[in-house]
């Protein structure tokens, strides 16, 4: 190969590795600070993505759920669920998300430089799944309760505290429960309907049962006429005791079919202590969100707290307006991922395609995320979080800080040595040696690849080795000086010599590399890489460059007759 | 300046010596090891750690306290740099535990940290929840990807030199493994992803270190048939010694900088790679060289004096040499 090319390939090299490096346009996607509205931003950098560890960011590794819901087809609701996850992190705003299946059953999703963890973990993990169902008018659960906690006796669980409990209930009610009864009766007689006329009866019913640990914690919320029928309240305190009273298999079967117990989403302040509502839901849903196209959060003009908006598709408006023409009256629970929204509203007339979810004492922020997660869908199977990393973005920069100083002074420390050690033909070394650190910079710019904290401490160490090819050639060369060969020769013979011991040796290290690559999890992966390109890029510039530089040295002083190494 | 040209040391001649060195500073490491166990990080053991940093001092004994509460019981605190840094680990107890456990225990930790530094007054620089499955597929990967890449090599090598050579150069690279395993345990370095990943680069560095001098012992197979195998052995070492102590210099010069300035995360990776370049160097000396002549020894062969290398401008061998004289 002539000087020439020599040349022409080394400048095509360098320019390559620039143009890689050169800071460019980057689209991002955020959404606008006032409006909130998703937005492409432009703006310009570097091409070299920083690992979550040096950036900052959150790493997740989620699972099908199964513990809950049963998978069909795991298989596919995988898929779906990379496909939702998908459409909310695109509306969530962050920058180049990554979001991929790994092995057969699981989803990685990287979540680069966000600030509010807690809120992103919500939104992947949130169903989002949406349902309307009216609230039951047969009190049933009233009916069910003496023969639940005949059940629970059975099983020898009792009131703690019988005697108090139902005062504590009470009070949280602002009344005395056989006043709040009265106040039902009296409005079940002014209304005079057939339901209300069984309220009544199983209300005398329930005052016999007093004692039994359920109905000692259940009490219908209402007061006198107030009331939302089908809703009970339960001391927030209570609130795991009941549910996993009300979860075990025998208590739940004294339910009638059709017939669903829910709670509310969130305690309810009623009086000095928080309640937690708990609801009789009629089955099967009127309408669920698998039939919903459109969502939006905006502040309601009446009240100014938040609330998203939906719109439903053609088959679910019809159905949803079927269902509450026939339901004029009653009370539709709006349930989220089996959790009661609000209170439920009363259906004033027939609703059509459009309806729109209250969020009361809650930020626009919430209403703006239960829009996002409503739109892109909701989850087949529930996930969960098998494996989190979250880095805080100062963590980050310390680690850039101290990992690029420790590069400095040990890059500065091989300069000095080489040079003092190896002279004229160090200094050509070091030239290589910054072109090694150019074309592996290029090179992780060019195949995408992500600089982390691991990466850095590699190419750190790489810069100690990149100088193991030059001095392998170096020694050989004086080897041949010193067994008497001409300066044309040695360098020759040096190069050509040193070269299967410089591609065995770095054989080696590539392929311990790409293991390394393939076993290893993001920050290792990225030293994986760094380790295999600087190795290869040590190679080029040893192999090619040093010689190319040797070549021209010579040719300015051909006549030499001792080399400075 | 040379140093060590024309280098006439007798490394063969003591090699019993070195290998009383390496026992005596290996088999305490990993006695302690065997008994004591090594010090995985949460990502292997399944777990979670969280990383806190504090406007004020950090009262450990409170947070410790704080966390029996909420029913956290063993968790390792330590402070992290400073009196204000601290770095919570609560391992899984129990295999089989549900990858929810972790994300509880996530939140535990959040709460114990609410009321023992209150909340707003601490950043989180870092959490980890990793769940015990993968926790445990990922020691399995750990362990699959360093013997895979040993076969890969033991390939290569039989490929490029011969399988004595692949051999010699694994059993090399396998005491290098054993002793930094040792050195883990004697400075009970916390093994993390990044410890795996020093490791597998101590291998890479160990191979590179032995392959500079096989490479030596090769080509001198090849230009000098009538000496003795030990004496090209020693030939060999005593010729790629200068590249061996520079090379060497270099990468520890790279590594002191890492492990001084590098910063807490890196600094573990640096100490092991720093013991890893010094035992990865004697190894190739002591370990490889005279491997490869136990080697000879017993089954000696017309493939040992280079035979098979790939060196189409060697002359012919004309008959296999009797050995090690």
């Amino acid at each position: 190969m002539s000087i020439r090319t020599r040349l022409l390939v080394i400048l095509g090299l360098m320019a390559l590795s620039i143009f890689y490096l050169v800071p460019r346009d980057v689209t991002i996607r955020e959404p606008d600070p006032e409006t909130g509205v998703m937005g492409n931003r432009v703006i310009k950098r570097v091409p070299l993505k920083r690992g979550l560890d040096l950036q900052g960011g959150m790493h997740l590794a989620l699972e099908l759920d199964e513990s809950k819901k049963v998978s069909a087809d795991p298989k596919r609701d995988l898929q779906l669920a990379l496909t939702v996850l998908r459409k909310r992190i695109d509306e969530f705003g962050v920058t180049e998300p990554l979001i991929q299946q790994v092995g057969d059953d699981r989803i990685v999703v990287e979540l680069a430089g966000i600030r509010d963890p807690a809120r992103a973990k919500a939104i992947v993990q949130r169903s989002a799944f949406l349902e309307f169902k009216i609230t039951n008018e047969t009190r049933a659960l009233e009916k069910a309760l003496p023969a639940m906690d005949r059940v629970l006796r059975g099983m020898g669980i009792k009131a703690e505290g019988a005697p108090t409990q139902p005062s504590a209930v009470q009070q949280l009610l602002g009344g005395d429960t056989a006043k709040a009864r009265q106040g039902i009766a009296d409005s079940a007689a002014r209304k005079d309907t057939a339901a209300t006329a069984s309220r009544k009866d199983t209300t005398s019913d329930t005052s016999a049962v007093v004692g039994g640990v359920l109905s000692s914690l259940i009490q219908p919320s209402g007061t006198a006429g107030s009331e939302i029928p089908g809703e009970y309240a339960v001391p927030e305190t209570a609130f795991p005791r009941v549910d996993s009273l009300l979860s075990i298999p025998a208590v739940a079967r004294q339910l009638p079919r059709g017939v669903s117990l829910r709670w509310s989403a969130a305690p309810t302040s009623v009086g000095v202590q928080p309640v937690r509502f708990l609801y009789a839901l009629d089955e099967p849903s009127i309408v669920t969100g698998s039939n919903l196209v459109d969502a939006q959060a905006q502040l309601d003009p009446l009240t100014n707290g938040p609330i998203a908006t939906f719109e439903l598709d053609r088959a679910g408006g019809r159905k949803f307006g079927e269902e509450t023409g026939k339901h004029v009256g009653d009370y539709m629970a709006i349930l989220l991922d089996g959790r009661v929204q609000g209170r439920p509203p009363v259906i004033q007339s027939r609703i059509g395609r459009n309806g729109q979810i209250t969020l009361a004492g809650r930020t626009l922020q919430e209403a703006q995320d239960l829009a996002l997660t409503l739109k892109a869908g909701a989850l087949p199977i529930p996930l969960k979080i098998v494996e989190e990393r979250q880095v805080g973005p100062t963590l980050g920069e310390d680690a850039i800080r101290s990992g690029i100083l420790a590069g400095v002074i040990g890059t500065l420390f091989v300069v000095a040595v080489m040079v003092l050690y190896y002279r004229t033909a160090g200094v050509l070394a070091i030239v290589a040696l910054i072109l090694y650190v150019l074309f592996t910079l290029g090179a992780l710019a060019m195949l995408d690849a992500t600089l982390t904290l691991p990466g850095l401490a590699g190419l750190v160490l790489s810069i100690g080795i990149a100088v193991d090819a030059n001095v392998l050639i170096f020694e050989r060369i004086r080897e041949e000086l010193a067994a008497g060969k001409t300066v044309a020769l040695a360098i020759d013979e040096g190069f050509s010599h040193a070269m299967s011991a410089i591609v065995d040796s770095n054989v080696t290290t590539v392929l311990t590399g790409l293991f390394l690559f393939q076993f290893g999890t993001g920050p290792v992966k990225g030293f994986a890489v760094t380790l295999v390109l600087g190795v290869l890029a040590s190679m080029v510039s040893a192999i090619f460059v040093t010689r190319t530089l040797f070549i021209l040295w010579l040719n300015r002083k051909p006549a030499m007759a001792t080399l400075s190494i | 300046m040379r140093l060590f040209a024309n280098a006439k040391y007798d490394f063969l001649g003591r090699r019993k010596i070195a290998y009383l060195i390496t026992l005596a500073l290996t088999v305490p490491g990993l006695l302690v090891v065997l008994v004591r166990g090594l010090n995985y990080s949460v990502e292997f053991t399944g777990g979670t750690l969280m990383q806190v940093e504090s406007q004020k001092p950090v009262d450990v004994g409170a947070v410790r306290s704080a966390l029996i509460e909420r029913g956290i019981e063993g968790a390792e605190i330590q402070t992290f740099g400073s009196d204000r840094e601290l770095v919570i680990r609560a391992r899984v107890a129990k295999e089989g535990t549900d990858a929810n456990d972790t994300q509880a225990t996530a939140a535990a930790l959040t709460q114990a940290l609410d009321a023992t530094l209150g909340a707003g007054s601490y950043t989180v620089l870092r959490t980890e929840a990793v769940g015990p499955k993968v926790g445990g597929e990922l020691r399995e990967k750990a362990l699959m990807a360093i013997l895979l890449s040993f076969v890969a090599v033991l390939i290569y090598l039989a490929y490029r030199f011969e399988w004595r050579f692949g051999v010699a150069a694994i059993i090399a690279t396998a005491h290098d493994i054993l002793a930094s395993i040792a050195f883990i345990g004697l400075i009970r370095l916390e093994v993390s992803l990044f410890v795996v990943a020093g490791l597998m680069t101590i291998i890479g560095y160990s191979l590179n270190d032995t392959i500079v001098i096989f490479d030596r012992i090769r080509e001198n197979l090849h230009l000098r048939k009538r000496e003795g195998f030990v004496e090209i052995l020693n030939r060999s070492i005593n010729e790629t010694l200068p590249r061996t102590v520079f090379t060497g210099s270099t990468a520890l010069g790279s590594l002191i900088a890492l492990a001084v300035l590098g910063g807490d995360v890196v600094r573990p990776f640096a100490l092991l790679m720093l013991f890893g370049v010094i035992v990865g160097t004697f190894s190739s000396i002591f370990i490889a060289a005279p491997a490869l002549l136990e080697i000879e020894k017993r089954w000696p062969g017309p493939a040992a004096r280079g035979h098979m290398a790939p060196k189409p401008s060697a002359p012919p061998v004309r008959k296999p040499q009797p050995v090690g004289r």
